[in-house]
C-alpha cells in the first residue's frame, strides 16, 4: 500500500458488507484472516491479544479476542453486539458489519444486513445447508442485501472434494433464488487453512472462481440509476440571513435514490406542490446533476413551504402518500409490539405518530411458514403489520428503495427503537398456513 | 471535490462515489440530522485532527451559513502549547463560540486530584459532563472512531448517554438504515460520531484532499523529549522529566493530540502530509497503540472509561 500514490487510494470505493455464521462455522477465523492477510491488524493489537490469550492460559493468540471487544464477551467467549471492522486493500476499503450467529441475535443480523451490500454466509462443509443457513439467506433475502457470497468453510475437513461443494452450492442456490435472492456466489474455502480466502488454493484446482477478497473487491457497488426512483428527503433548511446571501433557502438532504438535475420538475410530498429545481450545492460547490447517496442542498425556483420531514421528488415520478402502511417488521425491542401500540414512525426525516393497528401474522424463519394473528411481536420475531399513520406518508416498496422503503418504530415513552420495517411485500409471500406434510422448503 | 472511482478494469459505475466522498457524505448526513433534531447541540474540539475535520466537515454541511453549533474543549491544563493558539485562531476564523471545561480549575479547587502517574486524561470525565449537564447540551459530538479501539468498535453513530453520561454497552439501540434515533428524555444526551466509519488513514487522506491545515506538531519537527515507559513525552512545566529521564533533541511527530503527559510522540522525519500519509500506510502500529499511555492501563480501559461518560 505505501507504494499506491494518495490520489489512487483515496478513489478506491467502499464496500459494505456483513457476515453471518453459526457459532461454529469459522467466522471468527475468517474475519481474522480478511484482516490479518490484509495486513489490518497491527502489531501492537496482535501483542495485546497474545497477552491476554497467555494471561488466560491459552496455548496460542485467540483471535476472537480481536473482534469482542466488550469485558462481558470475552468474560463469556461469545459475541454479544454487531461490532463494525475496517480492512483495506489496494483496490477498495471495507466496511464490515461483524454480527453473531447466535438465533437469539436476529436482530444483529438484521443491523448489520441493513446496511450492507452484501453478505457472506458461512457453512460449514461438513453439515451443509442446515437451519441456521436457511435463516441467514432469509434475512439476506429480507433485507434485500444485494450479494450474497455463500462461504462454504472447512474444505481441508472434507478432502477438499468437487462435490461436496458442488451439492452445497446447488442446493443453497436453489433455495436463495427462490428467496428473492438476485445474485449468489458460492466459494468453497478453508479459513483456518486459507484455502481461497485472500488466496488461490493449491488444494482445490477443480475450482476456477475468485477467492472471497478477490470478490469482495470487484462486486460492483452502486446499482443502475436510470431505474431508481429519485428522493431526496429533506433534513434541514439553511438560511443564512447574512448581507451576502440574503435570500439563500436551501433545502438540504442525502439522495436517498436516483439522480436529480438542475431544471428537473419536482413536487414536493405530502404538500404536493410543484417547481423547478434552480441550483444544486455539493457541499459548496454548484453541480447540474446528483445522484444517491450524495448529500447536497438543492434551491428550488419558487418561494414554497418546505420543511424538515418533506420529500422531494421529480413530479413525474412521485410516490403516493398514505396513512395505511403495510410492512415486514423485525421487534427489535425487548418489551413486545401489541395490536393498538401507540409509536413514532421515523421514515426518512419524517418522524410520525403512529398506532399499530393488526398483526395480522408472524413469521418462522426456519421453515418460513406464516403463523396468522399472533397477538404480538417479542424480541426478534419478524412479522407482517398495518400501522396507521396520523399524517400522510410518501413510501416506496422497500423491493424499490431501502432508504425510503423503510422506516423504525419508537417508543413515544422512553425514545427505544423497537422495531425495523420494509414496507410492502416480503420476499417470500408464501401461503399464509403451511401443511404439516409440505416439505417444499426443505430441500 | 468528486472523484469519480476506478477500479482496476474500470468497471465501476460512473455513480459510484470515491470511498472519501461516501464518508464525507455520510458524515454530513449526520450533522445535518443533529441539526435538524436537537435544541442545543455542541461539537467536542480538541485540536487534534478528528476534530479539526469534524469542524470542517460542520462547515461544509451548513454553508453557506454558519455552523450552528458551538465548541467544547477540555482543556487538561497540559494541552500542547501549540494547540491551544490553534484552537483559539480556528475560533475566531469561523464566528464560533468556544465553551471550555477546565482540569486545572477542578484540582485547584480541591474537586479532582492529581493521579500519581501524572496523567490527566482520565481527570476529564467530570469537567465534561459537569460542562454539559450545566449548559444542558443535548447532543455532544466526538470525533470517535471505530478502528481507534475495540470498545470503540461498537459503539453507535447515535450513542444515548444517562444523566451521568454513562454508556451501557448492553444498552444500545439498534441502528437500522441510516434512520438515526435521537430521542431522549430531558437530562440525557446523546453522543454523536460522524466519523464513526472512518480510519485514522481516511482522516489524513480527507485532510490531504480538502487541504486542511493541523497544528504544526503533527508533522516532524526537532523537539526536546524524554522516555517514559517506552514513549517520548514533550519536558515541560506538566511534570517531567523527573530524576534519571533525560531531555533529548529528536526529530518526532505526534499521531495523535491529547494531554502531554500521556500522549507520545514518534521518530518520523514525515514533515509533509505526503510522507505522514505513506508513513501511515507502512505503520505496523495503531496510533493508541503508538502513542497513548491511558490505553495501555488494562485491557478494558477505554472501555471503563467510556462507561463513566469519556467520549
Amino acid at each position: 500500500m505505501s507504494t499506491t500514490t494518495t490520489e489512487a487510494l483515496s478513489a478506491t470505493t467502499l464496500l459494505r458488507f456483513a457476515t453471518a455464521g453459526s457459532v461454529d462455522d469459522g467466522k471468527s477465523t475468517l474475519v481474522g484472516r480478511l484482516l490479518h492477510d490484509s495486513k489490518s491488524v497491527l502489531a501492537d493489537q496482535l501483542e495485546a491479544v497474545e497477552r491476554a490469550s497467555a494471561s488466560r492460559g491459552q496455548d496460542g493468540p485467540d483471535l476472537a479476542l480481536l473482534t469482542d471487544g466488550l469485558r462481558a464477551e470475552r468474560e463469556q467467549g461469545i459475541t454479544i453486539d454487531v461490532a463494525y471492522r475496517y480492512f483495506a486493500t489496494p483496490r477498495r476499503r471495507f466496511i464490515l458489519a461483524d454480527t453473531p450467529g447466535h438465533v437469539q441475535y436476529t436482530r444483529n443480523m438484521v443491523t448489520g444486513a441493513s446496511t450492507a451490500e452484501l453478505t457472506v454466509i458461512l457453512v460449514d462443509a461438513r453439515n451443509g445447508v442446515v437451519e441456521q443457513t436457511r435463516r441467514h439467506a432469509a434475512i439476506a433475502a429480507l433485507l434485500r442485501v444485494p450479494h450474497v457470497v455463500l462461504a462454504v468453510n472447512k474444505m481441508d475437513l472434507v478432502g477438499y472434494e468437487e462435490r461436496v461443494f458442488a451439492a452445497i452450492a446447488e442446493e443453497f442456490t436453489a433455495y436463495a433464488t427462490e428467496l428473492g435472492v438476485p445474485e449468489v456466489t458460492a466459494i468453497p474455502i478453508s479459513a483456518l487453512a486459507g484455502d481461497n480466502v485472500v488466496e488461490p488454493s493449491a488444494n482445490m484446482d477443480w475450482y476456477g472462481g475468485p477467492t472471497v477478497l478477490e470478490h469482495l473487491e470487484t462486486v460492483p457497488v452502486s446499482h443502475d440509476l436510470a431505474h431508481c426512483h429519485a428522493r431526496l428527503p429533506v433534513q434541514y433548511v439553511i438560511r443564512p440571513q447574512t448581507a451576502e446571501h440574503p435570500d439563500y433557502r436551501g433545502y438540504a438532504g442525502q439522495i436517498a435514490a436516483g439522480t436529480f438535475r438542475v431544471g428537473e420538475e419536482v413536487t414536493v410530498l405530502p404538500s404536493g406542490r410543484t417547481t423547478r429545481i434552480a441550483g444544486i450545492d455539493l457541499l459548496g460547490r454548484p453541480v447540474d446533476v446528483a445522484w444517491t447517496t450524495q448529500s447536497v442542498t438543492v434551491l428550488l425556483q419558487d418561494d414554497i413551504d418546505v420543511s424538515r420531514g418533506d420529500l422531494i421528488v421529480p413530479t413525474k415520478d412521485a410516490p403516493a402518500t398514505t396513512q395505511d402502511v403495510e410492512a415486514t417488521v423485525c421487534h427489535v425491542a425487548d418489551a413486545p409490539l401489541t395490536v393498538g401500540h401507540r409509536v413514532l414512525l421515523k421514515h426518512g426525516t419524517r418522524t410520525v405518530k403512529a398506532i399499530v393497528k393488526d398483526i395480522p401474522s408472524r413469521l418462522t424463519l426456519d421453515d418460513l411458514s406464516l403463523h396468522p394473528h399472533p397477538g404480538q411481536l417479542v424480541a426478534n420475531d419478524i412479522g407482517r403489520v398495518k400501522i396507521r399513520t396520523a399524517e400522510p406518508l410518501p413510501v416506496d416498496s422497500y423491493a424499490d428503495s431501502r432508504r425510503t422503503g423503510s422506516f423504525i418504530l419508537i417508543d413515544p415513552a422512553d425514545g427505544t427503537t423497537l422495531t425495523a420495517g420494509m414496507v410492502g411485500e416480503s420476499f417470500a409471500a408464501p401461503e399464509p398456513v403451511k401443511d404439516e406434510a409440505d416439505d417444499g422448503w426443505d430441500f | 471535490m468528486t472523484t469519480v472511482a476506478k477500479t482496476e478494469g474500470g468497471t465501476e459505475s460512473p455513480y459510484a462515489l470515491s470511498h472519501l466522498d461516501a464518508l464525507e457524505s455520510e458524515a454530513v448526513h449526520i450533522f445535518r440530522e443533529v441539526a435538524g433534531e436537537f435544541e442545543n447541540p455542541v461539537i467536542l474540539f480538541s485540536g487534534g485532527k478528528d476534530s479539526i475535520v469534524m469542524l470542517h466537515l460542520a462547515l461544509k454541511a451548513f454553508a453557506p451559513a454558519a455552523v450552528p453549533f458551538s465548541l467544547l474543549h477540555v482543556d487538561t491544563g497540559h494541552n500542547f502549547p501549540e494547540v491551544l493558539r490553534y484552537r483559539d485562531r480556528v475560533v475566531a476564523a469561523h464566528g464560533l463560540r468556544l465553551h471550555v471545561a477546565s482540569v486545572q480549575d477542578y484540582i485547584d479547587r480541591g474537586v479532582l486530584k492529581e493521579r500519581p502517574d501524572g496523567t490527566r486524561n482520565p481527570l476529564q470525565t467530570l469537567p465534561l459532563t459537569e460542562k454539559i449537564q450545566s449548559e444542558r447540551f443535548d447532543a455532544v459530538f466526538g470525533g470517535g472512531r471505530r478502528d481507534e479501539e475495540k470498545a470503540r468498535a461498537k459503539e453507535r453513530v447515535f450513542s444515548l448517554r444517562d444523566e451521568f453520561s454513562q454508556w451501557d454497552p448492553r444498552r444500545q439501540r439498534p441502528e437500522l438504515w441510516n434512520l438515526y434515533n435521537g430521542r431522549h428524555a430531558p437530562g440525557e444526551h446523546v453522543r454523536v460520531f460522524p466519523l464513526s466509519n472512518w480510519t485514522e488513514l481516511d482522516v489524513w487522506q480527507y485532510i490531504a484532499r480538502e487541504g486542511i491545515e493541523l497544528p504544526q506538531i503533527y508533522y516532524a519537527h526537532e523537539r526536546e523529549v524524554f522516555q517514559r515507559s517506552g514513549m517520548w513525552l514533550t519536558a515541560g512545566e506538566w511534570g517531567g522529566p523527573k530524576d534519571g529521564e533525560t531531555v533529548e533533541k529528536r526529530r518526532v511527530r505526534y499521531r495523535t493530540v491529547g494531554d502531554m503527559s500521556c500522549t507520545g510522540a514518534v521518530d518520523s522525519d514525515a514533515d509533509t502530509i505526503e510522507k505522514v500519509i505513506a508513513e501511515i500506510a507502512a505503520s505496523r502500529l495503531t496510533e493508541r497503540g503508538a502513542t497513548r499511555a491511558d490505553d495501555k492501563l488494562s485491557e478494558a480501559a477505554m472501555e471503563d472509561r467510556k462507561r463513566e461518560g469519556y467520549f
